[in-house]
């Protein structure tokens, strides 16, 4: 055996402070219902994962220390009441003249509506409690069903708290015209709203479906925690748009995973605007033989925000397709991470796999990660990435300011053509302006 | 009337003297030339007159209507009539023709006026419309993105394009003719001509005679070494087309050594 080596510490380092743990306990569970087992589940590894450290890959580059964890609460039921009203402009349709149906998730409560004829047609499009009474047997069998609670504190917490969420089933063969729409507002501070999302477009089915989250800007903190499990069945298409603007104040954690079965097809929009701090982990599953799935995303940070999308591509059957393009400008102090992986699973010959992230970076303090990744255990793929972080340079600026365009304005043309190739694939004009809107903001801010 | 009056203008890039002593005057209304040898300032004069950021001013002074610009942010300047057309034009991917071109006439509009709505789409459609048949130039045009995978002809005629859109009252043109064919070349300068007239002073800079057989100068300068050496009508430029630049050395060397 090797002596000891004698160590002398002549002054003490600072102690790393340590993730502080929430305080939530078994009796705030929420009332038991068709999801009593699951919620069981969860709370059970909820209660045995610790929080995420700094020494785990997924976790390197988004600092949870400084969360004020132990403080947050669940909001009570009603508590909407007290706190600040939903916007209209958030409840305007940003794909269509009109929506096919709305639920609106506030603090405490939640309002649903849907198209008579969908009714007919046997659409679900709900708030979770309501899907918990009413179609108990389908929320037990969707829930869980594809992200499950071990993947991480905040899915286990998810998976165990949430008091509200959305449940949507389109049936076998309906084509959905007009888009459905749901709001997660989540006003107040001290909060920790909890949500669950779950989709099941069913066999040749066809739906667009548009969900928000979002809160105004408070001082204190508050935090998000969700879950979204999406099944697109064989043949079924779906156009989904996720949008996050929640307040410079919360703490936004969510889990979510699509699952494209036979030839069926999702095009997946991700817009983030808003939040202190973001960790998302987005996974795409080509689940069946020729399933294709594109995810497109945006992200504008500036101030002291933290943006980190973990995304993973996974082939799983053959002859399946995915393009993921991801871009994100930078200003103030901000910092995004990018962590991208395609993964090829040994059966899922013929695949064509993309991936791209590409960083604007718009102050010397912002600062962009991109991480992108293959693992390929098949020999017939083709498989692409690609990666780039660059700063606004002066020439182009020049040039712009040379035709009278000044400074900011110079900035924003740029910044909007940076953009342009993410609004390309974004077949919606409402949602093409909102991100319009941020750009504005965002590049005339100081 | 516009008047560009350059005084004793001294310009470093990185410490380097580039312009030492410079002297020109062009009016609203008048074609100069500037030539000379490679290397002599003429693109650093361009670049210093419409104020970009790496090069130095140490002295001498810059006059457009009445006002010493050489502290004017670049946007103003361009707003009050000055204009570069650039010997590299930057391409701004994402950006159309037509979108930059817009953001560029409501800039103005709005200086003038804070409270402007922008311009008519109608009437900035015709307006461009027009100005692209005059350089023919396609439709199409309007919606590619600026400078973004544009031929060097298509990059020049995107220059004057921009010229006639925004209306200045000086024009710098440098080397406007480089990397041109014959037929390109020919283009531009019909739009340059087109252009050129009571409402506007060009100072075309180049380095060969070539583009002054389709552009007709009033006045032709001859730069030599950071500073104006020689200054004539258009005989100077055929003179130079004959004589090559050695003469013009030849003679400022010997003056050179005679103040010596």
């Amino acid at each position: 055996m090797e002596e000891k080596p004698k160590v002398v510490i002549t002054r003490s380092r600072r102690p790393e402070p340590a993730v502080r743990n929430f305080a939530f306990t078994a009796d705030m569970l929420p009332a038991d219902g068709a999801l009593k087992e699951y919620r069981r589940h969860a709370w059970e590894t909820y209660s045995r994962l610790a929080m995420p450290a700094a020494t785990e890959e997924a976790w390197r580059r988004t600092d949870l220390r400084l969360l004020p964890a132990d403080t947050f609460r669940l909001p009570t039921r009603g508590a909407f009441r007290e706190l600040a009203a939903v916007p209209e402009e958030l409840l305007k349709p940003l794909t269509a003249d009109r929506h096919g149906g709305q639920v609106i998730l506030l603090p405490g409560g939640a309002r649903a509506s849907l198209d008579p004829e969908l009714v007919r047609r046997k659409v679900i499009f709900t708030d979770l409690h309501t899907a918990e009474a009413e179609n108990p047997q389908l929320v037990a069998r969707m829930a869980g069903d594809l992200v499950r609670p071990e993947e991480g504190k905040f899915a286990a917490l998810a998976g165990a708290f949430s008091q509200n969420g959305v449940v949507l089933y389109v049936p076998k063969g309906v084509t959905i015209e007009q888009p459905l729409n749901s709001l997660l507002w989540g006003p107040g501070v001290g909060l920790a709203y909890v949500s669950h999302i779950l989709v099941w477009v069913d066999e040749g089915a066809s739906v667009t479906y548009v969900h928000e989250s979002a809160s105004p800007d408070e001082s204190g903190a508050s935090m998000h925690a969700g879950i979204v499990e999406i099944k697109v069945g064989e043949g079924a298409n779906l156009k989904f748009v996720e949008l996050q603007s929640w307040g410079r104040h919360v703490w936004n954690f969510s889990h979510e995973r699509v699952s494209v079965g036979n030839q069926a097809n999702v095009d997946w929009i991700f817009g983030a605007v808003g939040s202190h701090l973001t960790k998302n982990f987005s996974e795409l599953d080509l689940a069946g033989e020729g399933a294709t799935g594109r995810m497109s995303g945006f992200y504008f940070a500036d101030g002291d925000q933290h943006l980190d999308h973990d995304t993973q591509q996974n082939h799983l059957a053959p002859h399946t397709t995915s393009d993921l393009l991801f871009k994100g400008a930078l200003k103030g102090h901000s910092r995004s991470v990018w962590q991208g992986m395609i993964y090829v699973a040994p059966a899922a010959q013929k695949t064509d796999g993309y991936q791209a992230n590409r960083n604007l970076i718009l102050s010397p303090d912002a600062r962009a990660d991109s991480i992108p990744g293959l693992e390929i255990l098949a020999d017939d793929v083709r498989c692409t990435h690609g990666a780039t972080v660059g700063k606004l340079e002066q020439e182009p600026l020049f040039y712009l300011k040379s035709r009278g365009i000044p400074d900011k304005e110079a900035e924003r043309l740029i910044v909007e053509g940076f953009f342009d190739p993410i609004m390309q694939r974004i077949p919606f004009e409402g949602v093409r302006a909102r991100f319009q809107q941020a750009i504005h903001e965002k590049t005339a801010a100081v | 009337m516009s008047e560009l009056v350059i005084k004793n203008l001294h310009v470093s890039i990185e410490g380097k003297e580039i312009l030492k002593g410079l002297d020109l005057t062009v009016k609203q209304g008048e074609t100069h030339a500037l030539m000379g040898p490679n290397g002599t300032g003429k693109s650093t004069l361009a670049y210093t007159l419409m104020g970009h950021p790496s090069y130095t001013v140490t002295s001498g002074e810059i006059w457009f209507k009445d006002k010493n610009i050489i502290e004017m942010p670049v946007d103003e300047r361009s707003r009050l009539g000055l204009f570069l057309a650039f010997q590299y034009p930057v391409a701004i991917p994402g950006v159309t023709v037509a979108n930059f071109l817009r953001t560029a006439i409501n800039a103005r509009r709005r200086a003038e006026n804070p409270q402007d709505k922008g311009i008519n789409i109608l009437e900035f459609r015709n307006m461009l419309k027009e100005k692209m048949e005059m350089l023919k130039m396609d439709n199409a045009f309007a919606g590619r993105y600026l400078n973004d995978g544009f031929s060097g002809g298509e990059k020049k005629r995107a220059e004057i394009l921009q010229m006639a859109a925004l209306k200045p009252e000086i024009a710098i043109l440098d080397e406007t003719d480089s990397g041109l064919d014959i037929d390109a070349l020919r283009i531009v300068a019909d739009g340059v001509n087109a252009l050129t007239g009571p409402q506007l002073g060009a100072l075309v800079i180049t380095h060969y005679q070539r583009l002054l057989n389709y552009i007709k100068p009033q006045f032709v300068h001859i730069m030599l070494d950071g500073r104006v050496v020689e200054s004539g009508g258009p005989d100077l430029a055929l003179h130079l087309e004959e004589q090559g630049y050695d003469w013009v050395r030849e003679k400022y060397e010997e003056e050179k050594t005679s103040i010596r």
